[in-house]
């Protein structure tokens, strides 16, 4: 079959998944299922982690810049678009659904404050990015922060958006958007990680000065990646705003952006599926915490009977909720000890690896400077096999 | 002039502890390259060690001096014991891993700190005991200082210049200087690394809850949460500096604390919001950087292939 044909069927297929995910999600449900509105509201969010922590990646696991101010551009993002929606959209909104009829007409005015939020937020990018990117390490990490922070305070002051008190924003996100938009967003930085401009990404995280001696535009890549990944998060941003349909600037403090670096290294930074992994865990494991104290008391109760309960370890049960955000923390703690490397490491999950792990045992396999091991980046790329044939 | 004069003694104050929590910051900077996210939480520690000091022993009463100097260095003794006790558990298993991993269990530390203490204590804040008796002095006519405020310059010009001495007159302080410019030869050379590492965390843990309790004394109020932000612009200050420079992170200290005063003092003036309060720290350090990559006082490091 030709690659166009499979590429489409596979489109296709996971367009119906979307919508019937999404119906499966909605308060109808699909065919008598359904999901709870706090599970359903949890899966959105899982989603925009997603979108977040894989747009991150592309800078910090993939490029090597250490940024954490990633809630900022997530800010701006989700800022500009509300802006929008608020002010013009309702106006826009009605002179076009006369034209082309009221769902094409929101769908629409959505996708235009969608891309608004990621021009914004890649313009915000662009104007951070040229001048941090000539520092280095800790250095550009803590200017990422400050330029974060400087935003927020701005969004703060500025009274047409709400300032302190908040923006009420309408909510026109549903899981359908934020689906979409997480497979537009992994298809997106999987053809730039494995395109050449990927290749100089990944030559800069592993040496600078050595790609810099190889003809690659150190300067020119790291923007690009940077506005890319701003870009993204801006998106995130109005898909964010427009779900919870209020903004505050409490939700971008710098803390947000802790969350989203967690999420990549907890993944295994420089891999895709390891961001996608961490993003999901982040967002369910302090609620499933929530839930761990009477959940281990039915457990309990069911072994021993529920009047064998002694009384105490009743009350630390009960306890145990409050203690959720120190045992997420311990959790955390404990995984860097054991596992620095995240889950995945830098490889990627795929069904193959049934496959290979019948067939050879884990070998020794070129590792690079910072660990990190060049051989597990994946297939070459299509354009790789080429240069090769031409060099030979 | 008189405000002025005011606004500065102000500055100077809130700059004094941003300084002493930067010293804590720099230092740990300097020997292991890792930015100790719950050094803010330490402060808030030191603080709340204090409070619980007072009650225990009575001090709460009434104001002392012997009191409060029994609770600032009791609160210094147990928070240089929390920071050997995270440096050993947390951050030595990791210390040759990946930079963003011990970044990753720094920040996990903090939320551990943080969250243990909202869960244990509730994230109210409290009223911290007034342990001196509070007065004002009066300097070029209408500037005031306060007497807490006296005391914040001089403890914190006294555990600075002990500071400069144990670095550069004691044995310690020479070892310390040694693993800070190479880890693996001061090792060859028979220093006890992992003792000067613990020892540079207690070092400065004590700095940190000295600010803390100091911190308390001025403004009396004390929640888990606290050493976030504080400690945040503390780190700020010490990369403003130059960070791994003790120098520099007194004077980014004492720089950010000043510029704050000033924007809230005078930014309506010129249009700039008291609200942009938490962000001058900031602006001046992108500024800085933008024009001096490695901070006032820091020095270039040239990269070799």
């Amino acid at each position: 079959m030709p690659t166009l044909v499979k590429r489409l069927a596979a489109a296709l297929i996971i367009v119906l998944l979307l919508i019937a995910m999404n119906q499966y999600m909605s308060e109808a449900g699909l065919f008598g299922f359904g999901v709870p509105p706090y599970y359903a509201r949890l899966i959105v969010l899982a989603g925009i982690n997603v979108i977040l922590a894989v747009s991150l990646n592309l800078i910090t696991g993939f490029t090597g810049q250490f940024s954490i101010g990633h809630a900022g551009f997530m800010a701006v993002g989700a800022y500009s678009s509300a802006y929008l929606t608020v002010y013009y959209a309702q106006t826009w909104e009605h002179s076009l659904a006369g034209m082309l009829g009221a769902t094409l007409a929101h769908i629409l005015i959505f996708l235009l404050a969608i891309l608004v939020g990621s021009i914004v937020a890649a313009l915000a990018g662009l104007i951070v990015g040229i001048p941090s990117l000539r520092l280095r390490g800790d250095y550009l990490a803590i200017v990422t922060l400050g330029f974060a922070e400087i935003i927020r305070i701005v969004i703060l002051n500025i009274d047409k958006v709400g300032g302190a008190t908040g923006f009420t924003v309408p909510g026109y996100t549903n899981f359908l958007w934020v689906g979409a938009f997480v497979v537009i967003t992994i298809v997106i930085v999987y053809n730039i990680v494995h395109s050449d401009v990927g290749r100089a990404l990944v030559s800069i995280r592993e040496d600078e000065l050595a790609a810099e001696a190889m003809g690659i535009n150190t300067t020119r890549y790291k923007v690009l990646a940077f506005v890319i990944s701003s870009a993204l998060a801006g998106m995130a941003g109005v898909l964010f705003g427009h779900y919870t349909s209020f903004l505050s600037t409490n939700d971008f403090q710098f803390i947000r952006s802790f969350e989203i670096i967690i999420m990549i290294v907890l993944g295994g930074m420089g891999s895709l599926t390891g961001a996608v992994l961490g993003a999901i865990i982040i967002t369910f494991l302090p609620e499933l915490l929530r839930t761990l104290g009477p959940r281990l008391e039915s457990l309990l109760s069911s072994i021993i009977g529920a009047n064998n309960i002694p009384a105490s370890v009743h009350t630390f049960l009960i306890q145990l909720a409050n203690y959720r955000l120190v045992i997420f923390a311990a959790l955390l703690i404990l995984i860097m000890l054991t596992r620095p490397q995240g889950i995945l490491g830098t490889r990627e999950f795929s069904l193959s690896w049934l496959k290979r792990a019948r067939r050879r045992p884990e070998g020794d396999k070129p590792v690079g400077e910072s660990g990190v091991s060049i051989a597990e980046q994946g297939p070459p790329s299509a354009i790789d096999h080429t240069k090769e044939v031409e060099n030979r | 002039m008189d405000t002025f004069v005011q606004q500065l003694i102000n500055g100077l104050t809130i700059g004094a502890i941003y300084a002493l929590i930067a010293l804590g910051y720099t230092m740990v900077y300097g020997i292991l390259r890792l930015i100790n996210f719950a050094h803010g939480d330490i402060y808030m520690v030191g603080a709340f060690v204090g409070y619980f000091l007072s009650f225990q022993l009575g001090f709460a009463a009434g104001p002392s001096l012997v009191g409060l100097s029994v609770v600032l260095v009791g609160s210094m003794i147990a928070a240089a014991l929390v920071g050997m006790a995270i440096e050993r558990f947390a951050y030595r298993p990791i210390r040759k891993y990946a930079r963003m991993t011990t970044l990753i269990t720094a920040i996990g530390v903090s939320l551990l700190i943080e969250n243990l203490f909202v869960a244990k204590l509730g994230a109210a804040p409290r009223a911290f005991p007034q342990l001196l008796r509070e007065q004002s002095y009066t300097l070029f006519g209408n500037a005031a200082i306060s007497k807490s405020q006296i005391l914040i310059f001089a403890v914190s010009v006294l555990l600075t210049l002990l500071l400069q001495w144990v670095i550069f007159k004691t044995k310690v302080g020479t070892a310390m200087r040694a693993v800070s410019f190479n880890l693996n030869s001061a090792k060859l050379m028979g220093i006890n690394t992992d003792f000067i590492i613990s020892f540079t965390f207690a070092l400065g843990s004590a700095l940190a809850a000295a600010a803390g309790v100091l911190t308390a004394q001025y403004n009396p109020q004390i929640d888990p949460l606290m050493g976030i932000i504080t400690g945040l612009k503390a780190f700020v200050a010490a990369v403003l500096g130059g960070i791994g420079n003790i120098p520099g992170a007194v004077l980014g200290g004492l720089l950010i604390g000043i510029a704050e005063t000033f924007v809230v003092g005078y930014g309506q003036n010129v249009g700039v919001p008291t609200t942009f309060r938490d962000a001058v720290a900031f602006a001046i350090l992108i500024l800085v950087l933008l024009f001096r990559p490695t901070g006032l006082l820091g020095s270039t490091v040239q990269e070799k292939v």
